[in-house]
Order: structure tokens, then C-alpha cells, then sequence
């Protein structure tokens, strides 16, 4: 993507030869990603971030259809959020943070019978917390079976750098990504739109986008997404075997080094990036501390404005008590994770996890 | 030493742990979340953590931001409606010190390996001649903080540094503004964190407790008006009692809202029907220890100390007798208790209602 920062600065809207060639490298760019995903390249439309992606969707179906939209409830708040603010509906999730596709079908259906009309609905390809994979085929089916009408969208950036896009693709009406969470930079997003799905833009203007999202294109951003994109889809099949090794070694280490640990959510319903623990009785704003000392990033839930930890509702919709909630800790494996990391992780965080629990009670 | 510093995004907590840095600790910087609800006031809105976190990188140092946000609404803001409820006229920023600020930080620096907790206050920590810490007065006397943290007992105040202490506000604004810290004209906070500034006090309360409204009522029983919300009458209060203007100025001395009455009352009276021989004072903390005889007491943040004599009875309660008579203090603030020369604080509590 650096030529494109360097010598390809032109805008690509222009009509002289430099917006054509940087006109080139965004069409590229697109189809490249089109190929990977199973879209035409007419049906991805570039944005600022999956933010933006999602509350395109949403905002815009209601916008241009009216209607309801309904989520689920661990959905990410980029999904939540805008869905609240339409008044939306959301779907309880079980205890493993993922929508019963049986249960979306009797709520799609009250709600019918009620005569509302769901126009959007929207459920997440792979939790962000605890990493969970939703079953898209079933829900799709149940989707199309009882909301005939509705256009059904999935914020699928979690989902990128360890499912066949293809696949999901394949099931749904829209799809967000965001690039920086396979390795593109930081600042584009990607919605994909199947034809006839038209969501109103959130942003008028220039038309670009075919008039689904104006605004100048990051040429140089487009361009890296795009490659990123396709190099995780070149190397995801040795990649996720490699990453659940490690995340094995990863789990299983910290569940035989630090007593009363929750493994959250089993191995075989979530993703290999995303190892989540609980520790009860330990705060995680302080165990993330002393891990950040020791030199090892990890999060707990998301934070709010000021930078604190709110408590996570991921969490809290699958039923887990806050107190057991307040101990979690979300550990990220990535294709630059070693097996020495992982020893050294385990190592941190049971030493941290001791230390507090050491220190809980004594004062 | 590892010293953690509560940031509030003010001038004083910047220059503290600008000073704590130079003396060659290590340095971590942290804000504190406490109000989950609105507020656009003190120390816990999106822009003073901005602040505190610039300040932060500016000097070099990590900063962190802690939740306590459920402690704050058990701790502080429950008790605070509570008060009001019962007739009493709290002071959560003492409440916050006593169980956010040097209990549940305190606790959490202690579990990260820190050895002191510092803030910026303007008060110091001095020892007596046989090396036992205790809380003196700030340098700045007008910005002495020392009543606000009188709850810091022997046992904490081995592990609290208060840097600004030994500088005036002036000095401290200065210092801040050599080192170009953002935060060096930025406004003392004055107003209860979690109350906006648009909803007042009245705002905040009227949707968390029931109001009740009582007749205002002289000395003789004569009514004279109606107030909306006896839970925001305080003892001594003279304005928003929707009386006439023109007369003497009339105080609130007392308010009768028992189980017997069914409209409560509000009794106003002139200056002299405020005095009082003797206070009692309950949920009394002592730096060292229970203490009788001649001391000097503060009733309110910035009040001026007056000279009295303590006994304490078997439940634990002080009796403060004043020398000259002095004016009630609203029950539910708080009273704070000096030695004779006006130096360091001995303990404090709050104000008792009358028997």
C-alpha cells in the first residue's frame, strides 16, 4: 500500500491519468477482495471502519425500508447500539454467547404474528469477547423461513482471519469487515451488499461508492486491506491449525496453573484467536495491570469513553454472574504468536492471578 | 518507592505526581471512574481524564483508569440520597475520600505492588517528635484540605504522600505552568462530582427520593409559608424558604419530621436561636486514637476552627463543648478535631442529630 501513500496520491474520483491510476489500484483492489469472499465486485463497497460498515446496515435498512430490526444480545455495541437506536428487538443468547437458531425462528415468528415487520437482522459470524461461532447456516434458514423479507446481516470481523468468507457470503444479504483485524490498516471497513440489497447511505455526497458511500477513497487504505484480506484467505487453512495448537497449550496451561479457572466458552464452539478465561474472584482492571507490567497485552471487556472497563454485557447476556464476570480476561492469538509466548503468558498470568488472590482478603 | 497517584485531571494531582516523578519514584498515574450516570462536573467526566492522561505523557508516566463505579454508587451516592432522605446534610466528597479514594485505591495499590498512594491535596503529612505520622495543615492555609481527609488514620498515612501540600495554589500554578502542563489554569472543581451542574442538587434528588412538602413555621408555631421538599432543608439555611424578604433574616433552626406529624415543619428563627452550648459528634475516626480535653474544631471544608472540649462517652461518641456558643451544625456534616495550636488533625466524625 505505500506507493499508493507516496507516488499513487491522486484521488481516484479525478479524470486525469493519476486518478486513473489510482482509479486502477481501487478497482483492483476491489475485485481482489471480491474474488476472496465470493462477491461480485460490485457488491463491496469500502468505508472508514466496521463501525461504520454496521451502522450502514442497520441505520440504512430502517432508513430505506422502515420496519424492525433485531440482533443478538452479545452482538458487538457498533451492532447493538444502532439497533437500540431504531428501537430495535434482541435475541437472548445461551450460555455459549451464541443465538439458538430455533429460538430466533419462535421470536421472528411472534414478532410476525404481532405484525411487525423485521426488515434487518443482524447476528454476529464470531463474538468479539469470547470468541464464539455462530451457526450462519441455521440461522440463515430460519432467517429466511420466518423473515422472509428481512435483509440479514453479519458483522463478521471477527470472523475474517479464521472462516471461509465464501461461506458466510454465501448466506447473507450484507457483511461487515474491518481491515485492521487481519492485518490491513487501521481506518477501512469493508460492507458487502448482495444485489437489490440497498441500505440508504449514511453518508451523501460525491456519490462514491455508487452513491452508497461518498466520501474520497483511502486509496493506499483499500489497497492493503485488499492484499491483507487475501493473503489471511491464502494461509487461514495452516493458519488456524497452527493457532489452535497454541491456543491449546495456551488454555490448557492456565487451566492447570491457576485453580478455579473457567474456560468460558468450550474449544469446539469458538474460534482459535480468541482464548477467554474467568478467574473468580479476581478484578481483572487489576490482573490486567500486573500483565501489562509484565509485558503482556490482554483486554477484558470493552472500555468506555474515559478508558475504564465497563462491565461486559457479552457476559452478562449469557448469563454469567458479575462477579464471576468481573474476573475475565481475554487473550488474542495471532499468526506472530509463538509457543514461547504462550509458555510465557501462562506463566504471567497464573504468577498475577496468585498474587491477587494472595492479596484479595488480607487487608 | 512505587507510588500510585490518583489523576483527577486538576492542576494539584498533575503537579503531584509531576513532583513524585522528580524526586526520582516510580510513577504510575491513575483516574478513577466513579460516576456511571451524567455529569459534567469534577473529577470523573470524559475531558478530565483526557486531562489527567495528557498530563500523564507528558511527564513520562503510565496511566491507568479504574472502575470503581459500583463502590462509588454504594459508597457515596446511595448514602448521599440516603441522608437526604432521613433529614441529614452529607458530604460525599468525604464519604469518597474515606471509602474510594484511601480504602478501595489503597487496597488495589497494595495489590499491584505500589508502596504509597499519593494525591493532590493541599494538606501534609508530618510526624511527632516520636516519628508517628500525622495530618497537618497545607502550607496554602485558605486551600487547607486536612478536613477532608481526616479519616486517614496512623496506619494510612505510612503509605499516603500529599506533594502539593507544602505549595500554595499559586506556587502549584506556577509549577504547572513551567512544565507546560495543559491543566495549569484549569479551574478548581467546586461542585459534587455527580450532580450536573444544570440539575442541581433539587434536580438530581427529586427523581431518587420521594419529596415531602412542609409548612415553614416560626418560633410560636405561626406559619409563614411552605417549602416543596423538606429533604433539602438544611439547619441554618436562610435562602429558598420562599418567605417574604424585607424582615430579619431568619435561619433554619430546626425541623420537626416525625412519625407524629403529618405535614412536617420547618422552624425558622433568628442568629441567636441557631447557638448551642455543645454538639455531638458519632462515627468518629481518630489518627491515633480517642482523645479528651481542649482541641480545636472545623465544622465545614473551609470553616474557621473553634476552640472547644471533648469527652468521649462508652459508644464511642464525642461531646465537643464550646468555650464561647456557636451556631448548630446541620447533622450528617462533618466535624473535624485539631490539636490546641491548629496544627494536625486529631480525628473527626459527624454531627448527631439532636436527642
Amino acid at each position: 500500500m505505500l506507493p499508493w501513500l507516496e507516488v499513487g496520491f491522486a484521488n481516484p474520483n479525478g479524470s486525469h491519468a493519476a486518478a486513473r491510476t489510482a482509479r486502477r489500484a481501487v478497482d483492483e483492489a476491489r475485485d481482489r477482495i471480491a474474488d476472496t469472499i465470493g462477491l461480485t465486485s460490485g457488491e463491496v463497497v469500502f468505508t472508514s471502519c466496521g463501525t461504520e460498515s454496521d451502522n450502514t446496515a442497520i441505520a440504512g435498512t430502517i432508513a430505506a425500508r422502515g420496519g424492525v430490526a433485531l440482533c443478538s444480545a452479545a452482538e458487538h455495541h457498533a451492532v447493538l447500539d444502532p439497533v437500540m437506536h431504531v428501537n430495535g428487538v434482541v435475541a437472548p443468547v445461551g450460555t455459549d454467547g451464541a443465538v439458538d437458531a430455533n429460538e430466533l425462528g419462535a421470536q421472528l415468528r411472534a414478532l410476525r404474528e404481532a405484525s411487525h415487520e423485521v426488515t434487518l437482522v443482524s447476528i454476529m459470524a464470531v463474538n468479539n469477547e469470547v470468541g464464539t461461532i455462530t451457526d450462519m447456516a441455521a440461522i440463515a434458514a430460519v432467517v429466511r423461513r420466518e423473515a422472509p423479507g428481512a435483509w440479514l446481516h453479519t458483522d463478521a470481523v471477527q470472523a475474517a482471519c479464521w472462516l471461509d468468507l465464501r461461506e458466510i457470503t454465501a448466506l447473507v444479504d450484507m457483511m461487515s469487515l474491518s481491515a485492521h483485524k487481519f492485518g490491513g490498516p487501521k481506518g477501512v471497513g469493508v460492507l458487502t451488499m448482495r444485489d437489490g440489497v440497498r441500505p440508504d447511505p449514511l453518508l451523501r455526497g460525491g456519490g462514491q461508492e455508487r452513491g452508497r458511500r461518498s466520501g474520497t477513497t483511502d486509496v493506499a487504505g483499500v489497497v492493503g486491506t485488499s492484499v491483507a484480506l487475501a493473503e489471511t484467505d491464502a494461509e487461514r487453512a495452516s493458519m488456524v491449525e497452527q493457532i489452535a495448537a497454541l491456543k491449546n497449550e495456551l488454555v490448557d496451561g492456565i487451566l492447570s496453573a491457576v485453580d478455579g479457572a473457567i474456560e468460558t466458552v468450550a474449544r469446539d464452539r469458538t474460534v482459535p484467536g480468541v482464548a477467554h478465561l474467568c478467574f473468580p474472584g479476581v478484578e481483572n482492571e487489576a490482573l490486567l495491570f500486573l500483565l501489562d507490567r509484565e509485558g503482556v497485552c490482554a483486554s477484558a471487556a470493552s472500555a468506555c469513553a474515559s478508558g475504564a472497563m465497563e462491565p461486559s454485557h457479552v457476559l452478562a447476556s449469557m448469563g454469567i454472574d458479575r462477579s464471576v464476570a468481573s474476573g475475565a480476561l481475554r487473550l488474542s492469538l495471532g499468526h506472530t504468536t509463538t509457543s514461547d509466548d504462550v509458555a510465557r503468558a501462562v506463566k504471567v498470568v497464573a504468577a498475577s492471578v496468585a498474587r491477587l488472590r494472595q492479596r484479595t482478603g488480607s487487608i | 518507592m512505587r507510588v500510585l497517584v490518583g489523576m483527577s485531571g486538576g492542576v494539584d494531582s498533575s503537579v503531584a505526581a509531576a513532583l513524585l516523578r522528580d524526586e526520582g519514584h516510580e510513577v504510575v498515574g491513575v483516574t478513577l471512574r466513579l460516576w456511571g450516570g451524567e455529569s459534567d462536573t469534577g473529577c470523573c467526566s470524559v475531558s478530565d481524564v483526557d486531562d489527567a492522561r495528557r498530563v500523564a505523557q507528558q511527564l513520562g508516566i503510565d496511566h491507568v483508569v479504574f472502575n470503581f463505579s459500583d463502590d462509588f454508587a454504594e459508597h457515596v451516592v446511595d448514602p448521599y440520597i440516603d441522608a437526604h432522605r432521613v433529614g441529614l446534610t452529607p458530604n460525599p466528597c468525604i464519604e469518597c475520600n474515606r471509602h474510594l479514594k484511601f480504602d478501595r485505591l489503597m487496597d488495589r495499590a497494595d495489590q499491584l505492588g505500589f508502596d504509597a498512594v499519593a494525591t493532590g491535596h493541599h494538606a501534609r503529612i508530618g510526624h511527632h517528635d516520636d516519628g508517628r505520622p500525622r495530618l497537618e495543615r497545607g502550607a496554602d492555609r485558605p486551600k487547607d484540605q486536612s478536613y477532608v481527609l481526616h479519616m486517614l488514620d496512623e496506619a494510612t498515612l505510612h503509605r499516603v504522600l500529599l506533594p502539593v501540600g507544602d505549595f500554595t495554589k499559586d506556587e502549584v500554578r506556577a509549577l504547572a505552568q513551567r512544565l507546560g502542563l495543559r491543566t495549569a489554569a484549569k479551574p478548581d472543581s467546586q461542585d459534587v462530582c455527580f450532580i450536573p451542574t444544570t440539575q442541581g442538587r433539587r434536580g438530581f434528588l427529586e427523581d431518587r427520593v420521594p419529596f415531602t412538602p412542609a409548612s415553614v413555621v416560626d418560633r410560636n408555631g405561626s406559619e409563614l409559608g411552605t417549602v416543596t421538599a423538606v429533604e433539602l432543608v438544611t439547619l441554618g439555611q436562610r435562602r429558598g424558604l420562599g418567605l417574604p424578604g424585607g424582615g430579619p433574616v431568619r435561619y433554619v433552626v430546626d425541623v420537626e419530621r416525625g412519625p407524629h406529624t403529618s405535614t412536617p415543619k420547618v422552624v425558622v428563627g433568628d442568629a441567636d436561636a441557631l447557638l448551642t452550648n455543645a454538639e455531638r459528634v458519632g462515627q468518629v475516626t481518630w489518627v491515633h486514637g480517642p482523645v479528651t480535653g481542649r482541641v480545636l474544631v472545623q465544622s465545614s471544608a473551609h470553616g474557621e476552627p473553634v476552640v472547644g472540649d471533648i469527652t468521649v462517652d462508652d459508644e464511642g461518641i464525642v461531646e465537643v463543648t464550646w468555650h464561647l456558643r456557636q451556631s448548630r451544625v446541620a447533622p450528617g456534616q462533618s466535624m473535624v478535631l485539631y490539636d490546641a495550636d491548629d496544627c494536625f488533625v486529631i480525628g473527626g466524625g459527624l454531627v448527631l442529630p439532636r436527642r
